[in-house]
């Protein structure tokens, strides 16, 4: 039970080279306190690692939960098919107390991005199957709420703590020596 | 921790309040598959997350026309707040009097503690026990397994000689 499915497919919003020896993987929803947190956590976790560290997004929106989540991911996702999904990933999680439409045209008209376009993508939902697909396959591989993180496609069942997530990294990649994993 | 009823059992009949004035039995879903999630308590963080994940996956379990059914000995006015208060789209049932009865009947009641295990069955449209699982109480289980099981009832039966 818990493992990744699908696995990371170059669909994926992915952070760091194809080769590395490991992988991980959050499930998150932009308007979760608790992915506020780990967003934090998982840029100090990037820098100690590097290049041996490769970083994966999908999106978990607790839509019933968080009213802004699901149009928040399909902002990110707007910005993704223009490439700069990681850069609005970043700005809403670091606004992600005050979500809302006029911030999303803000943010992207701060990443040069049209805004006109997105207020109608969000309109439409031309990325709510994007986002759904993301969701689905975090039921699928046992996503248990948000943040969830895989560590080379297996469920980190653990707390998320930056400690705690460099020694299970730390852990695979002398499991892995220097190979590569899918 | 307790020994759950396994695969192949049929799952004991109950009604229990659903609401302060209505009550549910099993018996009345029959025809469609059932998922049965057993959990410790209203409110306690963990719970709600489980709880809180089941109402997301929602559609996805109803995509196989299956009925979700939480169950812990919590009352009906507590599971009427918590339910409010995380826009749940599912029937939350009491089992309160007598305390853990049909908790106990699955296999699924901890004594000393005096609540439900989290535990997770799934019912075919027959009413026999498709699939069961016991979660250590502190690991919410997520929806992998229940999914797994109900894609596992709609291929065709294996034959036993």
């Amino acid at each position: 039970m818990a493992n990744l499915r699908p696995p990371v497919t170059p669909e994926d919003h992915i952070q760091g080279p194809e080769d590395t020896p490991v992988t991980l993987v959050e499930y998150g929803d932009y308007e979760c306190p608790h992915c506020g947190r780990a967003y934090s956590i998982i840029k100090r976790v990037q820098t100690h690692f590097g290049k041996s560290l490769r970083f994966v997004f999908r999106n978990f929106p607790l839509s019933e939960l968080h009213p802004h989540a699901e149009s928040a991911a399909e902002t990110a996702e707007f910005a993704g098919a223009r490439g700069k999904f990681w850069e609005m990933h970043g700005l809403l999680f670091e606004n992600q107390e005050r979500l809302s439409g006029d911030l999303y045209l803000k943010l992207a008209e701060q990443l040069s991005l049209p805004s006109e376009d997105l207020r109608q993508a969000l309109e439409e939902g031309t990325y709510q199957t994007r986002v759904r697909t993301d969701f689905s396959s975090g039921v699928r591989s046992g996503v248990n709420g948000t943040p969830t993180f895989f560590i080379n496609g297996k469920r980190h069942d653990g707390p998320f703590d930056y400690e705690t997530l460099v020694l299970a990294i730390q852990e695979q990649i002398g499991r892995n020596g220097n190979a590569a994993v899918a | 921790m307790s020994d759950v009823l396994p695969p192949g059992t049929p799952a004991p009949d109950f009604t229990l309040p659903v609401t302060p004035d209505q009550k549910l039995s099993l018996q009345e879903l029959r025809g469609h598959p059932v998922i049965l999630a057993f959990y410790p308590a209203d409110w306690s963080p963990v719970c709600g997350d489980q709880m809180a994940l089941y109402n997301e996956i929602l559609p996805e379990f109803q995509k196989f026309g299956a009925e979700l059914i939480g169950v812990s000995v919590d009352g009906v006015w507590c599971h009427r707040a918590f339910a409010e208060a995380r826009h749940l789209h599912f029937p939350l049932l009491s089992d309160f009097e007598p305390k853990g009865a049909v908790a106990r009947s699955y296999g699924a009641y901890r004594s000393g503690d005096g609540i439900s295990e989290r535990a997770l069955f799934v019912i075919d449209k027959d009413g026999v026990i498709a699939w069961s699982y016991l979660s250590p109480i502190a690991v919410n289980p997520g929806a992998d397994g229940i999914l797994d099981a109900l894609e596992g009832l709609t291929k065709p039966e294996k034959i036993h000689g």
